[in-house]
């Protein structure tokens, strides 16, 4: 049994951007026969490779458009890189875009159901986390209401709720943390730091460098969609803040 | 493939949540609700029988049962593919945020209109109550073309739904293909009016094979040949494999044109 809970190898991520867009299919034989298809090639990522150790916090920093939101979609597997592969070993949570599929049209309960579902919880599961989730996001006078009528925050914090009740393996936190009021932003903190205690890998994308100095053992810097540095965090956070 | 049968059992239940969702979807805000289900059929037959009947004067035997049971397994078809064919870009949102099985919803989408399409049956058992035409066990029969129909009509739908991603032409175009379909499948004429020396063509559109096999089982209760069943199991595989293999090869690009 290897040490290892995401290996990352030799990802590129190549999107082709045509110059025009081409929609319908006569336009597109049409072009074609002519051969006046043109494309830009557009890296977000480019021969990236690392490796995350299982119980390990590692950081991901760069500036926007640097590719860190599509490094944590290839992880989560919501994407399929161009070339390379993503090794994962244990069961995963991906804090990536909180409340996929809410409804505003349903109630607090049956977003929780059907939020849980596509995260890939069973029926049964939910049914019995379904107190703790209320519990935790403090919705509990307002879990019958149709989430129309919810707040961002609010709808955030069911968010979070739902998708941290199980305990992952390995967890994907991007900038999540920075919904909500300060009070439920500690206690979500708490929450990814008592996972971190019991083993949980986590990987860590974040603006703020302050926090990612403080939690992360390890960091990569993106640049272009490149491996710029990795390294201990205080090191690549300094260099960092340096080359601004 | 280790792999795709844990997502399978992972995700079941989303898979019939989602089933559940469209059949509820389809009905929203309407009095009578899933009753339309067998309303709809009800009043198309009675339509077509006066029509064809009275103006035309068909002789075919049993006619409104002819006539249902074509107008319900060619509007099962018709009415799953062309859901099936939207259900990639009306969850569009889902497949850019999360990981699911994308191949779910167009299955869940040709699924609930089996479960309808089985409700609207309730008919076709009440119409044989009030005519002449006996209940035989044989009757029982009616699931095996309706599976080779489903599983055609989820390959269909496989194929139609990573086309229509890149190319939304497909969708017009469809509705065309559907009304020619239509016109080529005896549904509301007998078969036997179409000449002998293009009677070729008939016996290679499947949905006429499946509609001609569920009309002897049901109507006529004689059992149908083993030839047409090779026939059609051998269209299942076809279809239903070139659905997974062209879904299974597009749809990683999906997420670029959504």
């Amino acid at each position: 049994m290897s040490n290892i809970a995401i290996q990352v190898s030799e990802v590129t991520m190549q999107y082709r951007l045509a110059v025009e867009k081409v929609d319908s299919f006569k336009n597109y034989l049409i072009k074609k026969i002519r051969k006046e298809m043109r494309y830009e090639d557009f890296f977000a990522l480019q021969n990236v490779s690392f490796s995350v150790e299982k119980g390990e916090v590692f950081g991901v920093i760069g500036m926007n458009g640097a590719g860190k939101s599509t490094l944590l979609k290839v992880i989560a597997g919501i994407q399929k890189p161009t070339l390379g592969s993503v090794e994962r070993h244990g069961s995963m949570a991906p804090l990536i875009e909180l409340g996929a599929g809410f409804n505003g049209e349903l109630t607090g309960i049956e977003n929780i159901y059907l939020n849980g579902l596509l995260l890939g919880f069973s029926k049964k599961f939910i049914k019995e986390k379904l107190d703790e989730i209320v519990d935790f996001s403090e919705l509990d006078k307002f879990i019958h209401t149709p989430l129309k009528n919810y707040s961002s925050g609010m709808k955030a914090r069911l968010g979070f709720s739902i998708a941290t009740i199980v305990k992952p393996e390995i967890l994907i936190v991007d900038e999540v943390l920075a919904v909500g009021d300060f009070k439920f932003k500690e206690k979500s903190e708490k929450k990814i730091n008592t996972m971190t205690e019991n083993g949980t890998t986590v990987l860590f994308v974040s603006h703020s460098l302050g926090q990612v100095e403080a939690i992360c053992q390890r960091v990569l810097w993106l640049e272009k969609g490149n491996v710029k540095k990795i390294g201990p965090a205080k090191e690549i956070v300094e260099q960092f803040r340096n080359s601004q | 493939m280790k792999v795709y049968i844990q997502n399978l059992t992972r995700y079941k239940d989303l898979f019939f949540e989602l089933v559940k969702h469209d059949i509820k979807l389809k009905y929203r805000n309407s009095i009578l609700g899933i009753l339309w289900s067998m309303l709809n059929p009800l009043l198309m037959m009675i339509v077509m029988s006066i029509v064809f009947m009275e103006l035309f004067k068909t002789n075919t035997p049993n006619y409104p049962l002819y006539v249902l049971t074509g107008r319900i397994l060619y509007q099962f078809f018709a009415e799953s593919t062309s859901f099936a064919m939207d259900s990639i870009y009306a969850n569009s949102q889902l497949v850019r945020k999360v990981y699911v099985p994308k191949y779910f919803f167009p299955l869940a989408r040709v699924s609930s209109s089996f479960v309808t399409t089985l409700i609207s049956l309730v008919t076709v058992v009440t119409l044989i109550a009030v005519t002449d035409v006996p209940f035989r066990w044989l009757n029982l029969m009616f699931i095996v073309p309706m599976i080779y129909l489903l599983v055609i009509s989820a390959g269909v739908g496989l194929i139609l739904s990573s086309i229509t991603v890149f190319f939304k032409d497909v969708k017009h175009f469809y509705s065309i293909v559907l009304l020619v379909v239509m016109y080529m499948t005896p549904i509301f004429y007998p078969a036997s009016i179409i000449p002998r020396k293009y009677q070729f063509i008939l016996n290679l559109n499947p949905l006429y094979l499946v509609l001609d096999m569920f009309r002897d089982i049901v109507i006529t209760g004689s059992i149908p040949a083993l030839s047409e069943h090779l026939i059609l199991i051998g269209y299942m595989i076809v279809v239903g494999l070139v659905g997974l293999g062209l879904f299974y090869k597009t749809q990683d690009k999906f997420i670029y044109h959504l």
